[in-house]
């Protein structure tokens, strides 16, 4: 059990938002998750943020911290690709735990859409194979996850219509969200007449690349009280850091998310069983299949089939991104990680409005940098879980 | 496919490549295997290290028809096949099946290095196929 709590969540609509930088997101999502807490700058004391592409900086999140008006004793930038979101809380739940800081302002987000062309998005995001042994080839990150795909596929028996089927049920919770970019709705037959990207995956297997930004505060649970609110509990997280270069991936199909999950279970003493709803990292449809099984909440080769039966949606076994994730909620840069937790949150506080969750007590959030390469799983739970 | 500068820890590799001779790189001291060439031994951490030939056979671990280019300078090649091949030896190269349809590949297919495409003096890049 972790001593931490999120005691405020803010966040942007998410889309194509011309004339914000980077910098006017982050602050927005800041000053809302502040606003969220009862909080003004001087209260805070420790900042965390991710990398920024749009706009270069020598250290995003003390220049963050500046704009803000933020004179933290605790203030690193997290650069874990789409893990940094869940790796900043868990940094943030380390640094209240020793009191390296008390109150810790976590923000992602850039405007990844507006700020780059969709050309030099895509070839900046080839880039991060390896230079010798990878970029050569031609491979682009949906290239990247294709061969996971096709792995899985190979393995597993997985089909196009149970990738599909991810996109079509991820579609339908954004649709509830206000702030999703991607909300009309889409068919399983759409996705699969999608052009092919990297085969097996197809446009509407990918997440949009948009802009956006979102925050969370982290502090303890005496601080929390003093705000008057019990906050929603950090009961756990684990990491595993597998690779960094596909290349020296162990497996395609078995990812370090088994030994994040695991290390988080412990930490909170729980189980797969014992989780509500997950809100998992989906770049791409595959994803979500080898974080459900990796992660024990379905079956090793059942995953398909539990996509394709409709299980991930709202008031199913298991609902998935109830925000509508990655893939129709948008992905701003590497930061969309942010809204997996943040909706974890507001579910668990009740006010995920018209897709609240009947009786959500653990939420499960995971976090997965390059390519399925770093994985950080943390368990949300209402105060009283 | 493009050019690059490589590094002191693989320029050999490459070298050898340019002159047509896939290799692997095996530690002298504990024999392991390295995923690719480097400093030190990733198990013993020795730095006495040697390229040795492979035979150039390998599977298919998986592969991606590759329809939307990184950048221009790919464009033209579209659509392609990049593949993950497990060499014999054990190490994985990300690579191209060329000479061979598109419809004929599958996973866990042999496969073997057919030829080497210079893309500088420094540079030959492996080519795999049926």
């Amino acid at each position: 059990m972790s001593g931490a709590v999120i005691v405020g969540v803010g966040d942007t609509p998410v889309g194509r938002l011309a004339g914000q930088s980077a910098m006017m997101l982050q602050a927005a999502a800041a000053r809302a998750a502040l606003r969220d807490a009862g909080l003004l700058p001087a209260d805070v004391d420790g900042v965390l943020a991710g990398t920024v592409r749009t706009e270069p900086r020598l250290m995003p999140s003390l220049a963050l911290a500046e704009y803000l008006g933020i004179r933290p004793r605790f203030c690193t930038t997290d650069v874990m690709g789409g893990a940094s979101s869940c790796q900043m809380v868990a940094l943030a739940a380390m640094a209240v735990e020793t009191g390296a800081a008390e109150m810790v302002l976590c923000v992602h987000g850039e405007n990844r859409a507006s700020g780059m062309s969709r050309d030099d998005a895509v070839a900046a995001l080839a880039k991060i194979g390896h230079p010798e042994l990878e970029t050569p080839f031609g491979p682009t990150i949906p290239a990247y996850y294709a061969l996971i795909a096709q792995r899985h596929m190979h393995e597993r028996g997985t089909t196009r219509a149970d990738l599909a089927a991810v996109a079509v049920t991820m579609r339908e919770h954004a649709a509830r969200h206000p702030g999703a970019y991607l909300r009309s709705p889409l068919t399983v037959e759409e996705v699969l007449a999608s052009k092919p990207i990297a085969e097996p995956l197809h446009l509407f297997d990918c997440c949009p690349i948009a802009d956006g930004a979102g925050a969370v505060v982290v502090t303890t649970a005496a601080r929390a009280a003093q705000l008057g609110q019990s906050g929603v509990r950090l009961l756990g997280w684990g990491e595993a850091h597998g690779h960094e270069h596909m290349v020296a991936a162990q497996s395609l199909t078995e990812s370090a998310a088994v030994q994040s999950g695991r290390r988080a279970y412990e930490r909170a003493g729980l189980g797969p069983d014992d989780v509500d709803a997950a809100m998992l990292y989906d770049c791409f449809t595959i994803v979500v299949l080898l974080e459900l099984e990796d992660l024990g909440l379905v079956a090793r080769g059942d995953s398909g089939a539990f996509a394709a039966r409709g299980g991930m949606r709202l008031g199913s076994d298991l609902p998935v991104n109830t925000h509508g994730g990655l893939l129709s909620h948008g992905q701003p840069g590497s930061a969309g990680g942010i809204f997996h937790l943040i909706e974890a949150v507001r579910q668990l506080r009740g006010t995920a409005d018209g897709r609240q969750l009947d009786a959500a007590r653990v939420i499960l959030v995971h976090g997965n940098a390059g390519t399925m390469a770093s994985h950080v799983t943390m368990l949300l739970g209402k105060a009283d879980a | 496919m493009t050019p690059f500068e490589p590094g002191p820890d693989t320029a050999a590799w490459w070298q050898r490549l340019r002159a047509g001779e896939l290799t692997v790189q095996h530690c002298c001291d504990c024999a392991a295997v390295q995923p690719y060439p480097r400093s030190g031994c990733a198990v013993c951490m020795s730095e006495s290290l040697e390229l040795r030939p492979a035979s150039g056979k390998a599977t298919v671990y998986s592969f991606t028809v590759v329809w939307r280019a990184p950048s221009a300078d790919f464009a033209p090649d579209v659509p392609y096949v990049l593949a993950l091949c497990e060499l014999e030896e054990g190490p994985r190269l990300l690579t191209r099946l060329v000479g061979m349809p598109r419809a004929a590949v599958k996973v866990g297919m042999p496969v073997r290095l057919v030829r080497c495409e210079p893309v500088s003096n420094e540079v030959a890049l492996p080519l795999f196929g049926a």
